[in-house]
């Protein structure tokens, strides 16, 4: 049979096979947004308002920054809200403005990869950083071992 | 605004202008954090592949560009408290015009100082 089952008028609304999603990532939006603005405005501060500003910016600064676990846990929050964060964003702008099935398809695909390598690549560097990756190095944590 | 009832959606103004331009910041940033991702993993390569890499980022015309970036960062962030505040504040769908003007006189506060201090530090050195 396939006829259409026309429910009856005054019938509740149920709604099918529907679940959260949308809601849930309307609300990860605004809940990673307000971190986002505190982690990355604070990242701005550190990295480009105190001292030199972007002329300080060099392989020890970093050493230097990366020897604490607090700006090791702020630099992974900041990576991975914002990473999630932006992708959901892209995924809001391909579903508006690809029309197409195969666009939105091999967009989305290529968003999911993209964001999978970053995030990944990214989480690899802050917990495999090693300020002593070369041998020679002139850096107080690696001549005082 | 559209002229006839059947027009358009967009309906213009500090709505629909804060609008694109969160969605234009936002996608500027994404592409943004992509590259710095990479740019940071060369400090996994050596000490000399990060500071090539990161050398990019203090020549003058990259420098200009980082003021476009901030300048992204802020408005977003900014215009995202707005979106929140329109979303969860009873009062905030009817302020959200002043609130438009709120974030963009928060943004020159913000930006005035900022490249002032960050165009001294490229140029300067």
């Amino acid at each position: 049979m396939s006829l259409t089952t026309i429910p009856k008028p005054r019938s509740p609304y149920t709604a099918g096979k529907s679940n959260n999603f949308e809601l849930n990532s309307w609300l990860f939006m605004r809940g990673s947004g307000l971190l986002l603005v505190v982690l990355v405005i604070g990242h701005l501060f550190v990295n480009l308002w105190q001292g030199d500003g972007i002329q300080q910016i060099d392989f020890a600064f970093v050493a230097g920054k990366w020897a604490s676990p607090f700006w090791q846990i702020w630099d992974l929050a900041m990576l991975w809200l914002a990473m999630l964060h932006g992708m959901n964003g892209l995924r809001t702008i391909i579903n508006d403005y690809a029309t197409k099935g195969g666009t939105r398809f091999t967009l989305k695909t290529l968003l999911y990869f993209a964001t999978f390598v970053t995030v990944v690549l990214g989480t690899l560097v802050i917990f495999t950083f090693d300020p002593c990756i070369d041998p020679a190095s002139t850096l107080e944590v690696c001549t005082n071992r | 605004m559209a002229s006839s009832p059947a027009g358009t959606l967009y309906r213009g103004r500090e709505g629909m202008w804060s609008w694109v331009a969160h969605r234009i910041t936002g996608v500027t940033l994404f592409f943004f954090l992509f590259a710095h991702v990479i740019d940071t993993a060369m400090v996994r390569v050596s000490p000399e592949a990060y500071n090539t890499a990161v050398e990019t980022y203090k020549n003058p015309l990259v420098g200009l560009m980082e003021v476009g970036l901030v300048g992204a960062v802020l408005f977003h962030a900014f215009n995202g408290i707005r979106i929140i505040l329109v979303d969860f504040w009873s009062e905030g769908p009817r302020y959200q015009r002043q609130m438009t003007w709120a974030v963009l006189g928060l943004f020159v506060l913000l930006m005035v100082p900022f490249v002032i201090r960050h165009l001294s530090n490229v140029f300067g050195h």
